[in-house]
């Protein structure tokens, strides 16, 4: 048996933009066990509920995490609106559709640029980015925020966009795409890509599904498991039918997020089309009382958020489990067995988001 | 549209056959969460089979507080009980990886277990 | 010589939302494309002129900032990108927060925002050149 030697990845890493620590157990270059530590971004954000009204916490939501930051305060909303029965108007919630299918893209873009410079192809990594400031610029003509808009809040939305704003959305959109379309071909198509994750960081179904991963990581191991299923929302009004993919390699995963960016613009498409007039918010009076596990499809998977209310302006309990949470049990399956030089890529490959995770 | 839950109360006792018996069925875990009530930590165990929620939920005194750990049935669990011991300080016993009180490396002790819900709303509220 | 001609960057994120982190990140992007003015940006801290730390510290990153802190070559300057990271915005009120940056390392500038837009980032990391310039003086008279 060859030595087996500890070598430390992380917590500040080039390929990381945000901290988490890796031990990972080496014999030669192959990397046998691993084992992770987090907890430099713990806050202790969940206890904020005690110190904020529930209505204020919508910000603190927002906050967990900027990348999927509007996702976060809408899936929060959503379980106090369901404490408190309240009815959102039809429009608010197109609009939260909106927003959350403009954040996946968004996201979906930020990863798939941080992939390819995971991967060392530059010029991708700057064309995804270009990309998606195209994306970010549509949340700053409609909201004025870029990552953190606040837009939305208990009860509907902030913001109304109106109908000839839209139009140009549609437009604006159909732009995006047509920009899009070269670099998934060079996402699907191109040999460096394939060549570099294919039969990296393997996940069977089987493992996807005992060790609970969502999101992407799921959806590439073969299980057609999508929150959006089930029709929270305007999602009652709109048919999602998650992309599956079976290979469960790193190159599975990047292929199941490219073609999400497809689903989502057509669902913005489909909204901006569907739309119907009215209010965007609904009164809200009175505290929350009672307790709700509110579920919502976020870019990297499904996210519960844990509310309960005690009649009071003040939260008993916001407790929050986030994807990358969920997602680290299958990661450390995919790491057993890939060499060293795999480790970055298959890290990457979940997407993974830790001041979500680590709250 | 909101989806139905279902929410079992059960007993401390019955955690691990319930829990052999739920994977064994084919459900996945979705998470694991404690909340401090006044007189008891009420433990909810989550899990989904095709979109379908189900929920255990146990309680336990908050004086000296422990569980059985179901981490070698279910083995994503033991992420959620390192956080359960450092966030309220609830000692779960035979975890497959037991950070020893290390998993967040918080500057204080259980800080969901000291501060209870029912001071600050008194206080501010 | 001077290092304003083309100073490098290193980022660390403390405890920050992301917000930020992506923001910088944007930066270093076509749009906004930095390194025309030969900002680089490294993931050595020995290469670095110029720390950037989005979020607060908290109780386990505190050594892991002052270690690259330690690390950097004199002059260094270091710049506190949004509201987390200069004062610990409201997560100062976390049990397991102890605030801006400026608990664990001297910072010579803070750029305010939640999320500190791109422009804001650029702007502080040109306030921190001036800053490193007058530090490479006093160290040539000192």
């Amino acid at each position: 048996m060859a030595k087996r030697t500890i070598v430390p990845f992380g917590p500040q890493h080039p390929v990381l933009p945000e901290p988490i620590h890796l031990d990972l157990v080496l014999e030669d270059e192959m990397v046998v066990d691993v084992l992770p530590s987090v907890g430099f971004i713990h806050r202790g954000l969940e206890l904020l509920c005690q110190k904020k009204s529930f209505q204020d916490m919508v910000f603190v939501a927002e906050r967990i995490c900027g990348i999927c930051s509007f996702i976060h305060g809408v899936g929060y909303c959503q379980g106090i609106e369901k404490v408190m029965n309240l009815d959102i108007p039809k429009r608010a919630q197109f609009l939260r559709v909106f927003w959350g299918e403009l954040s996946r893209v968004h996201s979906h873009l930020l990863w798939l640029g941080l992939a390819a410079d995971a991967i060392g192809f530059e010029s991708l990594f700057m064309h995804s980015w270009r990309v998606r400031e195209k994306v970010l610029a549509i949340f700053e003509e409609t909201t004025g925020g870029r990552v953190i808009f606040g837009a939305a809040k208990v009860g509907g939305v902030r913001i109304d966009i109106s109908q000839d704003k839209l139009d140009q959305l549609a437009i604006a959109l159909d732009e995006i795409q047509k920009e899009y379309e070269p670099l998934a071909k060079v996402f699907l198509e191109d040999y460096t890509v394939q060549h570099r994750w294919s039969e990296v960081g393997y996940l069977s179904k089987e493992d996807a599904h005992q060790l609970g991963a969502v999101g992407p990581t799921a959806r590439a191991s073969g299980l057609p498991q999508d929150m959006r299923k089930l029709r929270y929302g305007a999602y009652e009004d709109l048919e999602v039918e998650p992309i599956v993919e079976t290979a469960g390699d790193c190159y599975a995963r990047c292929v199941v997020r490219v073609k999400e960016i497809y689903q989502s613009l057509d669902l913005m498409r489909r909204v901006i089309h569907k739309i119907p007039a009215g209010e965007i918010e609904t009164k809200v009076t009175g505290f929350p009382q009672g307790e709700y596990f509110s579920r919502v499809e976020q870019p990297r998977g499904e996210v519960v958020y844990y509310v309960k209310g005690n009649g009071t302006k003040f939260l008993d309990r916001f407790r929050v489990r986030t994807p990358t949470f969920a997602n680290i049990p299958p990661l450390l399956q995919m790491l057993k067995g890939c060499t060293l030089a795999d480790v970055p890529a298959i890290v990457l490959s979940i997407d993974p988001c830790i001041s979500c995770t680590e709250r | 549209m909101f989806e139905d839950q279902e929410i079992v109360t059960i007993e401390r006792s019955e955690l691990i056959s319930r829990a052999q018996k739920i994977s064994k069925e084919g459900y996945r875990l979705v998470q694991i969460g404690c909340t401090k009530q006044s007189d008891h930590f009420q433990i909810d165990y989550t899990f989904d089979k095709e979109y379908r929620f189900y929920n255990l939920r146990l309680s336990i005194p908050l004086d000296h507080p422990t569980l059985p750990s179901i981490s070698h049935l279910i083995m994503p669990a033991f992420l959620y009980e390192n956080e359960m011991h450092d966030l309220f300080g609830i000692q779960v016993s035979d975890m497959i990886l037991d950070y020893q009180g290390k998993f967040y490396n918080i500057a204080k002790k259980a800080p969901f277990a000291t501060i209870s819900a029912a001071d600050t709303t008194t206080e501010k509220g | 010589m001077s290092i304003k001609k083309s100073p490098w960057i290193i980022h660390y994120d403390g405890s920050s939302c992301n917000g930020c982190d992506i923001e910088v990140l944007a930066c270093l992007t076509p749009l906004y494309d930095i390194e025309r003015f030969g900002i680089i940006n490294v993931g050595n801290p020995k290469h670095a002129d110029i720390l950037l730390i989005t979020g607060g510290v908290n109780q386990q990153n505190k050594t892991v900032i002052k270690n690259l802190y330690d690390q950097m070559a004199e002059p260094k300057a270091v710049v506190a990108i949004g509201a987390c990271a200069c004062t610990g915005h409201f997560f100062a009120e976390c049990y397991n927060m102890l605030g801006g940056v400026d608990t664990v390392i001297p910072v010579d500038v803070f750029v305010p925002g939640c999320a500190a837009r791109p422009e804001v980032i650029i702007d502080g990391v040109v306030k921190a050149l001036a800053v490193l310039e007058k530090k490479q003086q006093e160290k040539v008279t000192a």
